[in-house]
């Protein structure tokens, strides 16, 4: 191992030229296991794999290696992308190519081991095989590069995820991982950098769009003993696992992106901002750095170049507007994590009063690529005015999900029927929500856009972090809009008036539509009424006056669900009617006759004591009375309660 | 456990303003919650008044004041979990258990939190059971589920 860390440092990231010696490129090959002698069976080990069970899918194959193919071996990768496909398990046979498999529960690996070791492939629970020409070919099988799901997709950010152990540096460098960070400190100045990635025209993948080449040159042109960087991975959109899947999957590659994003900046503190309750990838992260540092890859005086760096890993601690840049600052040093106001921006007084540079984990994976490549390279892919891919987290109702990129430029119609296949279950589309709780909706007439900050903004679109739920039918729009208020609300941190107020009279509002009042002669539809026509007011006062994004976008969703689905709030508030079935209190409960059994379960439980009856005989349900709650419909077990 | 947060302490030797999340978030993980006395000694170490602690540490949702229950369940109210009817769990779980999220039972033995996003948008609603996944979750499966929870304390 010693003697594989010094050949790694010796002769691939010290090499002075380009391209390494034959021999060299031999070790690399072994150490990345592109040609392997003995059987490889990878399994994939990111959060969305665990949820579905690949800890015991592991267990359950190292058994099996055991007990019947010993010269085999197990290695855990990060996420290849389709989130409803994990377990995914893949299995390399010496000299073949790669064959992916789908759903591998623990109760069938032993069928489809048997059947790969012995040339017997279950057609069943398979995705597709992958390789080069080196390599023998499965007849009759796809190659995955032309399923769907990724034809259309270009993985430059997520090229390695699923592909290597994370764990494993020594794989990350055969890969030609660090070469670019150990030539940037060895070989270029800090402006050199800041200027080559301000020559691929990279912008901030956090929703702004603001170029990142730009903000480094600010912080770096900001005279001051200290620099910070800090990457910004605490996502917590309802809905956005991205950054989440990059740090499982590709935990050194984030490490080189900050560090190049760090020397270019002259910063020799980088801090990771990261979500509390993911201690999967946090623990990924730690031990990738961890063995960066023994590598020399951090630390004093890297590679004799001068140059000092040290990645420390924060834990937020729970709170939403911390995703907002002075926010953030304020949480790291110890304060409420409250905005504030701008300017002076973070680049020239940021944390501790120094210039510091907040980019967010998409971002700084860009990084190495462009300069393993080269600015006018990254300028090639994309649009003109967004170089580059983006990543979108697809959930909710579509027929796939998972973590996809597409180039910029493509349309979000290709990545809703060509990528996510469509809607689950032949429901009807209605909308795609891009860029979590402070996004907008995305309708069927708009689907054409394509995916670029400024084609996005003419829309009036926000381009978000990552997030893509595909709603379908059976979503109720006014109920989802409440949803996302009651979220805001509570996170909202209470400092300016017009969040504060504004998310909380807003939901009171958007509660009154969906609930049924108890008595419709009293004032209350008035206010009902009242309420409704001040909705657009107080959104765009919020939108105008709040200090800082959270605010601003909190009224969003509502803007574009009135804009699109005017008709579904009207018949909301006038007919009080939910045509998705969904709002309870629009409901109407009444008791089959025929059904009861007089059991009095409904009547107990009831809160209101709407329901009356005698023991075994029918009950009814006196609808003046009722609420509409729904806990009679749920506790009836002969489907007595039927709901109108 | 006295001992423990002045191990904790020791850690973090100078004793800047800016340790006071990592210590607090530290001091959580150890004891499983905030105690008063851990704020007052935090407090003397740091240099602030319990106050501020106490205002500092109210902001943040993830820091208890109380000792999570034995089974603590957290489950998952992100977007694609709510299309998928997180709500109905939610309720249910409350009417399971007695108590609202961020609560524990006056027994000590459950608690239970409303998360925003696990990372398992594709196999919701879910929850997680001391860390243990429950996934595709229907609210009429809950019943029989903290049924079989509970069951654990009476067998003690």
């Amino acid at each position: 191992m010693e003697d594989l860390k010094t050949f790694l440092i010796n002769k691939v990231l010290l090499s002075e030229s380009d391209t390494l010696f034959p021999e060299t490129e031999k070790v690399l090959q072994k150490v990345s296991r592109e040609k392997p002698d003995k059987p490889l069976i990878f399994i994939s080990s990111g959060t969305s794999s665990i949820i579905a069970g690949s800890e015991k899918t592991c267990t359950s194959i190292s058994s099996y290696i055991t007990e019947n193919e010993p010269s085999a071996s197990l290695v855990r990768v990060g996420c290849t992308g389709p989130a409803n496909f994990e377990p995914i398990v893949c299995i390399q046979l010496p000299g073949k190519n790669k064959l992916f498999f789908r759903n591998i529960t623990e109760e069938k690996v032993e069928p489809l081991l048997n059947g790969v070791f012995h040339n017997d492939i279950n057609e069943d629970d398979l995705i597709g095989q992958t390789g080069t020409s080196s390599f023998e070919l499965w007849p009759g099988i796809p190659f995955m590069d032309k399923l769907p799901f990724f034809a259309r997709q270009r993985r430059i950010v997520l090229r390695n995820c699923g592909s290597y152990d994370p764990e494993s540096i020594e794989e990350y460098i055969a890969r030609g991982g660090y070469r670019a960070y150990v030539k940037a400190i060895r070989y270029y100045t800090f402006e050199e950098v800041c200027d080559i990635v301000e020559r691929s025209g990279l912008r901030g993948r956090s929703g702004g769009g603001y170029l990142t080449g730009l903000k480094w040159k600010q912080a770096l042109n900001t005279t001051s003993n200290a620099r910070y960087l800090i990457c910004n991975a605490r996502e917590s959109d309802p809905g956005a696992f991205t950054d989440k899947t990059i740090l499982e999957s590709d935990p050194h590659g984030l490490i080189e992106g900050i560090a190049i994003a760090s020397y270019a900046i002259g910063a020799s503190n980088a801090i990771v901002f990261m979500r509390s309750g993911s201690d999967h990838a946090r623990n990924k992260l730690q031990i990738a750095i961890n063995k960066a540092r023994d590598y020399g890859l951090l630390g004093h005086n890297i590679f004799s170049s001068g140059y000092n760096l040290d990645i420390v890993i924060r834990k937020e601690p729970g709170a939403f507007v911390c995703g907002e840049e002075t926010a953030l600052i304020n949480s790291l040093e110890g304060k409420r994590g409250m905005p504030r106001l701008k300017p002076p921006y973070p680049t020239t007084t940021g944390l501790f009063g120094k210039p510091t540079v907040i980019n967010n984990v998409e971002t700084l994976m860009n990084v190495p690529i462009i300069m393993q490549n080269g600015p006018e390279w990254f300028r090639s892919v994309g649009t003109e005015s967004s170089p580059g891919t983006k990543i979108f987290a697809i959930a909710g109702k579509g027929r796939m999900s998972g973590v996809v990129e597409v180039e910029m430029g493509t349309r979000i119609r290709t990545i809703l029927e060509v990528i996510a296949d469509g809607i689950r279950e032949g429901k009807e589309f209605k909308a795609i929500q891009l860029g979590g709780a402070s996004g907008s909706f995305i309708t069927s007439e708009n689907l054409d856009i394509a995916i670029d900050f400024d084609d996005l903004k003419e829309n009036g679109i926000g381009m978000g972090a990552g997030g893509f739920v595909i709603i379908d039918e059976n979503t109720c729009m006014v109920d989802l809009v409440r949803y996302y208020m009651e979220f805001m609300r509570n996170e909202s941190c209470g400092k300016c008036i017009p969040c504060r107020e504004g998310t909380g009279r807003m939901l009171e509002i958007l509660e009154s539509v969906i609930r049924k009042p108890l008595n419709e002669e009293s004032g209350t539809t008035l206010e009902r009424f009242k309420g409704v026509m001040q909705l657009e007011t107080i959104a765009s006062v919020m939108k105008d006056t709040s200090l800082c994004g959270l605010g601003q976008s909190a009224p969003n969703p509502f803007i574009s669900a009135i804009k699109n689905f005017r008709d579904e709030f009207e018949e909301h508030i006038f007919d009080r009617k939910c045509r998705a079935n969904v709002c309870r209190g629009l409901r109407s409960f009444s008791i089959d006759v025929d059904q009861c059994t007089g059991c009095t379960a409904c009547a107990a439980k009831c809160p209101v004591n709407a329901i009356y009856g005698t023991r075994l005989q029918p009950f009814f349900i006196v609808e003046e009375k009722c609420i509409g709650c729904g806990i009679c419909f749920d506790i009836c077990k002969f489907s007595a309660v039927t709901v109108k | 456990m006295g001992n423990d947060l002045d191990i904790i302490l020791k850690k973090y030797k100078q004793g800047k303003r800016e340790d006071l999340i990592p210590l607090l978030q530290e001091i959580q993980e150890d004891i499983g919650h905030i105690s008063e006395e851990a704020v007052i000694k935090v407090g003397r170490f740091l240099g602030l008044s319990t106050t501020k602690i106490y205002g500092l540490a109210t902001f943040y949702d993830r820091f208890r004041f109380f000792p999570s229950g034995k089974i603590h369940i957290r489950i998952c109210h992100g977007t694609s979990c709510f299309l998928n009817g997180s709500q109905a769990i939610i309720n249910k779980i409350s009417e399971q258990i007695g108590v609202q999220p961020g609560q524990t039972t006056r027994d000590g033995n459950f608690s239970y939190e409303i998360v925003s996003c696990m990372g398992g948008c594709n196999s919701g609603p879910l929850m997680t059971v001391n860390g243990e996944f429950h996934i595709y979750l229907k609210p009429e499966q809950l019943p029989d589920l903290i049924k079989k929870l509970k069951y654990i304390f009476e067998s003690d």
